[in-house]
């Protein structure tokens, strides 16, 4: 049933879609609390906001077994190599939530000591503004992040299809 | 205010580590609403020993040593060492000069074992090299780090925020 | 825990290359995978120092180079960080060798170091003989960030170095910028200053309660104490419209009154989170795995304690009676009756029993808040100092003014120093402010408490196990954004 590169045929899409969906319903987190964006993402895998009804409350220590990275808080140049060896550790496919004004862009803090918008470490694939962004704020980028995983805008973090 | 009377009546620890060194030069500061304490100019070849009279004085729980660059004054820098009798129940503020084309001051780590890592930070932010530290190294920055980020001399650092064109 | 496989390899292989560490270059082979600048090197140092790199070591990004122990002949100020000789059964030794020790590298990207701390922990088997801190990965240079702020800005620059207590944060700065200022406080401004700050200890205690919990075993800790905590942060959403870092207590004041209703918010706070503190302590208070994990981990003694800057309840569990609630009392807080709970052990146990006792104390004051809060102004009416009404503008010329004035440029502070101090949930939070008249102060030196209880970490985690060594961590409620600023 395969047809074309552009139109796989009815089979593989139905099925990239089931890979999606499983994709999406059970994606673990790595812990990468930095700063105040950790509290509210903790705050978020409490009961108050449950992460778990959304399968992520299943926070990996060890990023070989995790998929999501968020980064919540301020990357500083010394933790900016870190950042990417964790990231380099986490098998594909993977993706990056940045959290909070200071990874996203270096928030309030625009000076020496930390790097300006994690993006210029990772490639990210969602931006969650908020200085620190609430719970329902994360929920709702992460919400964001599944839609666009199961509309296939992106298979993994490079945002190449 | 420095009415010695004064000053023996409310904080006599303090004057009696002030009488240990002979550059030492005492004031009072009462902050509004709360009590007076007292701070103690010193030169940099009296410090470690009036920081030893300060020790058996009483004043024996370490709060603070940090530095302060004035950049237009001689002395340019000002450590200050910050301590705390308990028993008294007094706070007591030590400062020094130390000049920038010198930046060197002795250590207190062998006095208080508590102002290594806060030495550490000072020589990491300003360059004051503290003699006889057994770790000086970065402390706060990456190891190869150049530079001393709190001098006045070193810019902030802040990026012009550019807004790019949407795709 | 992630380590970094290529200098843990190295220090392994170069260990075992050099034979035993402590004899003397050998003059045949420096080629053993260790050059004898290495052994130069050893002899002038008397400290664990990174950087110490072989030659032909390339840098991966991760990478401080080959961690290197050198032997000790260590000041005696730093003596308690020495290795104890283990003596064997059936081996006499005076001292092992350096080849029976290994490295291990715990973050700074962990799940339990309470942030992004660092611990270079020298093992025997599993017993810990030497650990050193590396902090800086949080570094956010608000010291020099806040030479760029004017004093009322100052207040979102520095509520989000401990972001488990912002409001104590912003409360010490307010309070430094007014002693420079000479102004007078209302009364209830103080008052609600208050409040809000043992509010703020009491949501700070919840939380170090729950990641408490989370590392000895305890999982649900973590969801139960994070409840209330939750209650406590829709009460300060609904006063100053943030969850966290609130920038709420400014220099005047504070930003906003008591929305209506709040007495009854309060009212409620209290009545839950006691009865959970009474079903939190039945669940741990004689748990037998939690009181063999706590009791006698990680002692610090009263000297220690002071030698080091410890306070706030590590050291208060140590026996120290030092609050500066009590000693240096501030906004007001003498009128209100409470007790400093002082423990006598300085475990992690007597930590935990301190924390929670305080917390109850904290609800004490929270009453009797309520019950005597003065009516009044929420901020000081001078103009030069704090902005006027929004509706004032529209009616008043120079109260535009004076608010343009105050948004854009900042009000002036008169040259001087202070140092003011304030008791935060992990201990004396200071600042150190120098103005020279300007608008923006010239230094802004902040004395944060977890500093130097991360400095103290060797002294409290020397012959633990590992498993310790996180129960240690977990007690002792270091804040990174505190410790790195």
């Amino acid at each position: 049933m395969a047809g074309e590169a552009d139109h796989p045929g009815f089979l593989l899409t139905t099925l990239e879609k089931g890979v999606n969906w499983t994709r999406t319903r059970s994606m673990w987190p790595a812990t990468f609390g930095l700063a105040c964006c950790a509290i509210e993402m903790m705050a978020t895998g409490a009961a108050h906001n449950d992460m778990a009804r959304f399968g992520m409350e299943v926070f990996r220590a060890s990023p070989r077994q995790a998929d999501l990275m968020i980064v919540a808080g301020r990357v500083s140049q010394k933790m900016a190599p870190v950042l990417r060896q964790i990231y380099d550790q986490m098998a594909e496919p993977k993706w990056v939530i940045s959290m909070g004004a200071c990874a996203s862009t270096g928030g309030m803090f625009n000076n020496y000591a930390l790097v300006q918008g994690v993006d210029e470490v990772v490639p990210v694939d969602v931006y969650v503004p908020g200085c620190p962004p609430g719970p329902q704020s994360l929920l709702h980028g992460i919400l964001t992040l599944q839609d666009k995983i199961m509309s296939g805008e992106i298979q993994n973090s490079t945002g190449v299809v | 205010m420095t009415d010695e009377s004064q000053i023996d009546a409310v904080i006599p620890a303090a004057s009696t580590v002030a009488e240990a060194v002979e550059s030492a030069e005492l004031s009072t500061f009462t902050p509004r609403g709360g009590q007076t304490y007292v701070i103690i100019d010193v030169s940099r070849d009296d410090y470690p020993s009036l920081v030893r009279a300060a020790l058996d004085a009483g004043y024996e729980t370490f709060i603070d040593l940090c530095a302060v660059d004035h950049l237009a004054r001689e002395p340019r820098f000002d450590v200050v060492v910050n301590l705390v009798s308990t028993q008294h129940g007094e706070r007591l503020r030590i400062k020094v000069g130390v000049p920038n084309d010198d930046p060197e001051l002795a250590t207190i780590t062998s006095i208080y074992a508590g102002s290594n890592f806060y030495e550490r930070e000072t020589w990491d932010m300003f360059g004051i090299v503290f003699e006889g530290h057994p770790d000086l190294t970065r402390l706060l920055m990456p190891d190869e780090w150049e530079g001393h980020p709190l001098r006045k001399d070193f810019r902030i650092g802040a990026i012009p925020v550019e807004f790019k064109a949407t795709r | 825990m992630s380590e970094d496989p290529k200098s843990q390899e190295s220090t392994v292989e170069s260990q075992h290359q050099d034979g035993s560490g402590s004899e003397p270059a050998d003059p045949e082979g420096s080629d053993k995978g260790r050059s004898h600048g290495a052994e130069e090197r050893r002899r002038v140092h008397d400290m664990w120092v990174a950087g110490t790199e072989e030659p032909g070591w390339v840098a991966t990004a991760t990478d401080e180079g080959a961690q290197e122990l050198l032997p000790a002949g260590l000041d005696p100020a730093l003596a308690t960080q020495r290795g104890v000789a283990v003596v064997d059964d059936y081996v006499e030794e005076p001292r092992l060798d350096e080849d029976e020790r290994q490295v291990l590298n715990m973050g700074p990207q962990h799940p339990a170091t309470h942030g992004v701390l660092r611990l270079q922990i020298e093992l025997e088997g599993e017993t810990i003989r030497r650990v050193r801190p590396i902090i800086g990965y949080l570094h956010t240079g608000m010291e020099k960030t806040g030479e760029t702020l004017t004093f009322m800005q100052g207040g979102t620059n520095v509520t989000r170095m401990d972001y488990l207590a912002p409001l104590h944060n912003e409360l010490c700065f307010a309070l430094a910028t007014e002693q420079l200022l000479d102004v007078d406080i209302p009364d209830r401004a103080q008052a609600i200053r208050i409040l809000m700050t043992e509010l703020n200890r009491v949501s700070s205690h919840l939380l170090w309660l729950a990641t408490f919990g989370l590392d000895i075993g305890a999982l649900s800790m973590m969801l139960y104490a994070w409840r209330e905590r939750e209650v406590i942060l829709e009460f300060f959403e609904k006063v100053t419209g943030l969850r966290m870092n609130h920038n709420y207590i400014r220099a005047g004041g504070v930003a906003a009154d008591l929305p209506e209703g709040w007495e009854s918010d309060v009212e409620h706070i209290i009545g839950i989170v006691r009865s959970g503190l009474a079903d939190y302590e039945a669940l741990l208070n004689e748990n037998p795995i939690f009181v063999e994990r706590t009791q006698g981990i990680g002692v610090i003694t009263p000297a220690e304690a002071r030698a080091y800057g410890v306070t706030g309840p590590n050291a208060r569990a140590a026996g120290l009676d030092y609050d500066v609630r009590k000693v240096f009392p501030y906004s007001g807080i003498e009128q209100y009756d409470f007790e400093v709970p002082v423990g006598a052990h300085g475990d992690a146990f007597d930590r935990y029993i301190v924390r929670m006792e305080e917390m109850r104390q904290s609800l004490h004051i929270v009453e009797q808040v309520v019950e005597t809060m003065p009516p009044g102004d929420y901020r000081t009416t001078d103009r030069k100092v704090t902005p006027p009404p929004r509706q004032r503008i529209d009616e008043s010329m120079e109260a535009l003014i004076h608010h343009f004035k105050l948004f854009t440029s900042g009000f002036e502070v008169p040259e001087g120093e202070v140092y003011q101090a304030v008791e935060s949930p992990r201990g004396e939070l200071g600042m150190y402010v120098v103005s020279k008249g300007g608008t923006k102060p010239w230094r802004l030196h902040v004395r944060t408490p977890s500093f130097a209880t991360v400095q103290a970490l060797p002294v409290m985690m020397t012959d633990l196990l590992v498993a310790d060594v996180i129960a240690t961590l977990a007690s002792l409620d270091p804040v990174l954004g505190d410790v790195d600023r």
